[in-house]
């Protein structure tokens, strides 16, 4: 079988792959950072009880839909108090309820989120929690 | 063989009507059960909230160029100082006579009130017009007490309510607000390039059971905030001893902020 200029396809393909690759090579041996998610702000440090809105494993699969159906609720519909599980009511606020606890946001939404990378434009408009660190 | 008669076929029939016809009932019952959601217990609640501005107060007994009640909302709301007219955020701000109540003024009009600035807001109007054009219903008139909500999450700054408003209430974000922002309120959101915003009769305080923050503010008690539907509010007892005017009214959009000249 010949190839018709096999001379420039072939390495023209080999540097294709190369190029194409060329992010894995570059990463190669390194591993991503793991998230670190930091739950030692001073507000969380003195709840008796380390609980959120819902079990930590909800939260950590559904937080977005949480937070889509907080929204709805404060805002469309004019229910603002959510009741928990164990029956305790929260303010449904973002930047007032969720980031009084969290106001680590640098070590505790941006840890996954940029792991991941998912932007969410939360913080196009609401304002987020002064960090001292 | 199966049984095909028609009175076969009538009984199943029925049994599926009667089973459609209990689904509603069946659904608002198992709604109750799973709503974790319900409404503040100490918010103010109105069937349709209203102000007046006795405009003869705030000239007589406010301060010359006393801005109290619209520097209290843009603080509260972060609302942004661009600092030029093209890109300006109005929630609440003085106009002069005769662009607040056009048509109404005469070459006769009192010196004192053609010179004279008025507070302007949104007038939360019975008919509104803004939110009728909303194609994603980011804007609407809440059942319960009449506001004229405003949800920055789903507008997608189509700029037909600003075309639809007859008063000019609503602004566009045509840049990014938040570095115009000097001293933000952590307690409030603010909003992002390309999304339309107005006075929302501050229904985040309304919901905690404060008043709005422009009638708090103002040390002349000229703004009066309260239920049109009470006959015993106080915006009520204003309207009944004093003659009122409210911007634009034939257009029918039946403003519900009322003024005292």
């Amino acid at each position: 079988m010949k190839i018709y200029n096999g001379d420039k396809i072939i390495p023209g393909i080999l540097i294709g792959v190369i190029i194409l690759t060329f992010p894995l090579w570059l990463a190669r041996g390194k591993a991503a950072a793991t998230p670190d998610i930091k739950f030692d702000t001073p507000v969380i440090q003195k709840l008796a009880v380390k609980q959120c809105v819902l079990p930590k494993e909800t939260m950590r699969t559904s937080h977005m839909v949480v937070l889509n159906d907080w929204r709805d609720a404060a805002v469309r519909n004019n229910t603002r108090v959510f009741t928990g599980m164990d029956g305790k009511k929260y303010d449904i606020n973002l930047q007032n309820t969720c980031m009084e606890c969290h106001s680590n946001k640098t070590h505790f939404c941006d840890q996954c989120h940029n792991y991941l990378g998912v932007n969410p434009y939360c913080w196009k408009c609401h304002i987020e929690p002064k960090e001292t660190k | 063989m199966e049984d095909r008669s028609r009175r076969s076929f009538l009984k199943i029939g029925g049994a599926c009507a009667l089973g459609l016809s209990a689904l509603p009932a069946i659904k608002v019952s198992a709604a109750d059960v799973q709503s974790v959601f319900s409404p503040a217990p100490n918010a103010l609640t109105g069937k349709k909230w209203a102000m007046v501005i006795d405009m003869k107060k705030c000239w007589e007994k406010g301060k010359e160029g006393c801005k109290d009640c619209s520097q209290a909302c843009n603080h509260v709301h972060n609302v942004p100082d661009i600092g030029n007219p093209k890109d300006e955020i109005k929630w609440i701000w003085p106009e002069h006579f005769a662009n607040a109540f056009p048509g109404q003024e005469s070459e006769y009009t009192p010196e004192e009130i053609a010179s004279k600035e008025f507070i302007i807001l949104c007038n939360h109007c019975t008919n509104p017009p803004c939110t009728r054009v909303c194609p994603t219903q980011a804007t609407w008139k809440r059942k319960e007490d009449g506001v004229v909500m405003m949800d920055p999450h789903r507008c997608i700054g189509c700029r037909y309510c600003m075309a639809a408003c007859p008063f000019g209430s609503r602004s566009f974000n045509f840049r990014d607000p938040k570095p115009f922002v000097k001293d933000p309120n952590p307690k409030y959101p603010a909003r992002m390039r390309g999304v339309v915003e107005k006075c929302t009769f501050c229904e985040e305080r309304l919901a905690k059971g404060q008043i709005p923050a422009c009638v708090e503010a103002c040390k002349a008690k000229a703004l009066v905030f309260g239920d049109l539907d009470d006959p015993k509010s106080e915006v009520r007892k204003l309207l009944h001893s004093n003659y009122t005017i409210r911007r634009k009214p034939e257009l029918g959009t039946e403003p519900n902020v009322y003024y005292i000249i």
